[in-house]
């Protein structure tokens, strides 16, 4: 892919003229040239005389080593406060999850008690009927007497 | 004896930094436009010669030789500002219009100065829009005024390669010179 790239930028650009045919051919291309050459020049001279303030590398190594130390330690301060932070939520959400299991199962449990109480009610109830029905034959006699008391009342 | 071979080979190499230091400053300067880098990879330049001097075995000319070691380091300094985002990574660049404001102090009228000024700035302009290794070609060729095969031994590109790059070169300017068409 970057050879095709390079092949296409290259085929966009062929090489028609000889440089040494453009700089003689275009009188504006060589005086500008000549130009920029003077121009550099003039420059690089008066930058090379120029007495030059040497920047202290060792102070500047002395701040980047500072500096690198400094970002450490916030990178590592920010990443133990953030470990700390992430547990203690964790803890919290552990901590209202037990709540909420321990409020479900007591509801359970008093329901199961509730029911319970109703079918031994229920239970009881049903035992008295059956125990007030059930009357030995030996007494029948007795119970007529006692309708028979009843009815004439 | 080995004493007197060492002591000649120091006055050489002071001799050979005396006459190219500068060359090899304008050339830096030229391709980075900051003076202050320009001046600490010149220096990096002839202290990594020094380290090298016994191995110079005068194959080239001490001149291209000195080259090639500032063109790698410049290529080198760079490739590691692009990678170590973690140095000082601000450049001291000087804009084009900076750069263009220097003019040799010639008898000139001031209508003279400004159009010279201007077509530096055309220059500056198209070959900032150069490749790393067209605008290395352009500036040892027009600033340094080498000849072809300097310039190849310098890159280490073949004569063909260079009369490429510079012709494409020579094409942006003069299409910048003409107004950008």
């Amino acid at each position: 892919m970057k050879g095709l790239r390079k092949r296409t930028k290259r085929a966009e650009e062929p090489v028609t003229e000889d440089f040494e045919q453009m700089e003689a051919l275009d009188p504006v291309l060589k005086q500008a040239l000549g130009e920029f050459k003077s121009s550099v020049h003039a420059w690089s001279d008066a930058e090379f005389h120029r007495p030059r303030t040497r920047r202290s590398t060792v102070a500047q190594r002395t701040w980047r080593l500072a500096a690198g130390w400094g970002l450490a330690a916030v990178l590592l301060v920010g990443t133990g406060t953030a470990g700390v932070y992430e547990y203690h939520q964790r803890q919290l959400a552990a901590q209202a999850a037990a709540a909420r299991e321990a409020e479900r199962q007591r509801e359970v449990a008093a329901e199961k008690a509730r029911e319970q109480a109703q079918w031994e009610e229920d239970m009881l109830a049903s035992v008295d009927t059956a125990v007030s029905r059930a009357v030995p034959s030996a007494m029948e006699p007795l119970i007529q007497v006692a309708d028979e008391n009843e009815t004439e009342r | 004896m080995t004493l007197k071979a060492d002591e000649n080979a120091a006055q050489e190499f002071s001799r050979v930094v005396a006459s190219h230091r500068q060359h090899i400053f304008r050339f830096l300067l030229a391709s980075t436009r900051d003076a202050d880098l320009a001046e600490t990879l010149t220096q990096e330049c002839f202290l990594k010669a020094h380290r090298n001097w016994a191995g110079f075995r005068g194959e080239s000319s001490a001149m291209t030789w000195l080259m090639r070691i500032a063109i790698n380091l410049q290529k080198d300094h760079w490739r590691n500002r692009r990678l170590q985002f973690w140095r000082q990574t601000c450049t001291n660049s000087v804009d084009v219009e900076e750069a263009s404001d220097w003019l040799p102090s010639g008898e000139r009228s001031q209508e003279q100065k400004l159009l010279a000024k201007e077509r530096v700035g055309q220059v500056w302009r198209a070959v900032e829009g150069l490749s790393e290794r067209q605008r290395t070609v352009f500036v040892l060729r027009y600033v340094e005024e080498m000849e072809l095969g300097e310039i190849a031994q310098a890159t280490g590109l073949s004569e063909g390669t260079v009369k490429a790059h510079l012709s494409r070169a020579l094409g942006k300017v003069r299409t910048e010179l003409r107004g950008g068409r």
